[in-house]
């Protein structure tokens, strides 16, 4: 009986840590994906300024509050819009964004058709 | 022509983009998200500065008058330049000022109080800065102008004599 009270013990022990060691993992990932606002080209994660601690605590607490990580994003960019979050949304307002690169390419590609390819023959 | 409209198709283009980015360079780097449409307050509880006990922002807003809802702290030096206008401001029979010690020490907030005169009706406090992030403010100092319990007019940075006439104009 009594090693069976240990091995409950040592049981509960363990999932206590690697509770805390998973909710450590997403803090990190989450405020990693978040831009501080006030400090140019930094993720909140990677900067000590009191907007960021703020943000950090924030998450914290979100967490403790059973909120997912897609709930905390969405919380923040109703607070401060969607250029807070790293990932912008395929939307009306990023279609451009989005599509310039894969239009560079395309035009990149018919450059070197048009000046390799089809010169050559 | 077939060999012409290939080139000037090209420079078109590039044109185009080293003027798109050229234009963005123009741009602020400060960011601030536009308030589109008025947002409603958000709900919080937290301390009271004085009594140090805990309040609802129910009770804090809870007409439809004019707030002012101004965060600030001791140690930032803007909000000592702008504390003037907003003592100015607490003059007006329809305005309501509320506080929010952003990050500070008691002491030396109650001697920046003592100081330079208190314009809060009541001074709410945000010991690790989590109410003023509900509020998406960036930092000290930060002032919101709120009518029927949503936000109607945000400064970011501190209160210049342009903004007072602007408030004193929407509050009228």
């Amino acid at each position: 009986m009594k090693i069976l009270k240990l091995i409950i013990f040592v049981f509960v022990l363990m999932s206590f840590n690697i509770l805390s060691v998973k909710s450590e993992n997403q803090e990190s990932k989450i405020t990693k994906n978040l831009r501080c606002l006030i400090c140019q080209g930094q993720s909140v994660y990677d900067s000590d300024s009191e907007f960021a601690i703020s943000i950090k605590i924030l998450v914290n607490k979100k967490l403790d509050d059973g909120l997912s990580e897609e709930q905390i994003y969405m919380y923040l960019k109703d607070k401060y819009g969607d250029w807070i979050h790293y990932d912008p949304e395929f939307k009306k307002n990023t279609y451009f964004l989005w599509l310039l690169p894969i239009l560079m390419f395309v035009i990149g590609g018919v450059i070197i058709l048009k000046l390799f390819i089809i010169k050559k023959n | 022509m077939k060999i012409k409209f290939f080139p000037l198709t090209l420079i078109i283009i590039f044109i185009f983009i080293f003027f798109f980015f050229y234009k963005g360079l123009n741009n602020s780097s400060i960011y601030s998200p536009k308030l589109n449409f008025e947002k409603e307050i958000p709900n919080f509880s937290t301390k009271e500065f004085v009594s140090n006990k805990e309040i609802n922002s129910f009770d804090v807003f809870k007409d439809d008058n004019f707030y002012i809802f101004n965060i600030w702290a001791s140690w930032c030096i803007p909000c000592k330049t702008e504390h003037a206008f907003l003592v100015n401001l607490s003059k007006q029979d329809n305005i309501n000022i509320i506080g929010l010690n952003y990050k500070d020490n008691y002491d030396n907030a109650k001697s920046f109080l003592d100081e330079l005169q208190n314009p809060f009706d009541i001074v709410l406090l945000d010991n690790d800065g989590t109410i003023a992030i509900e509020w998406g403010a960036y930092g000290v100092p930060e002032t919101f102008l709120i009518k029927e319990k949503k936000i109607i007019k945000k400064i970011i940075g501190p209160i210049t004599k342009d903004t007072l006439i602007e408030i004193k104009e929407l509050i009228k």
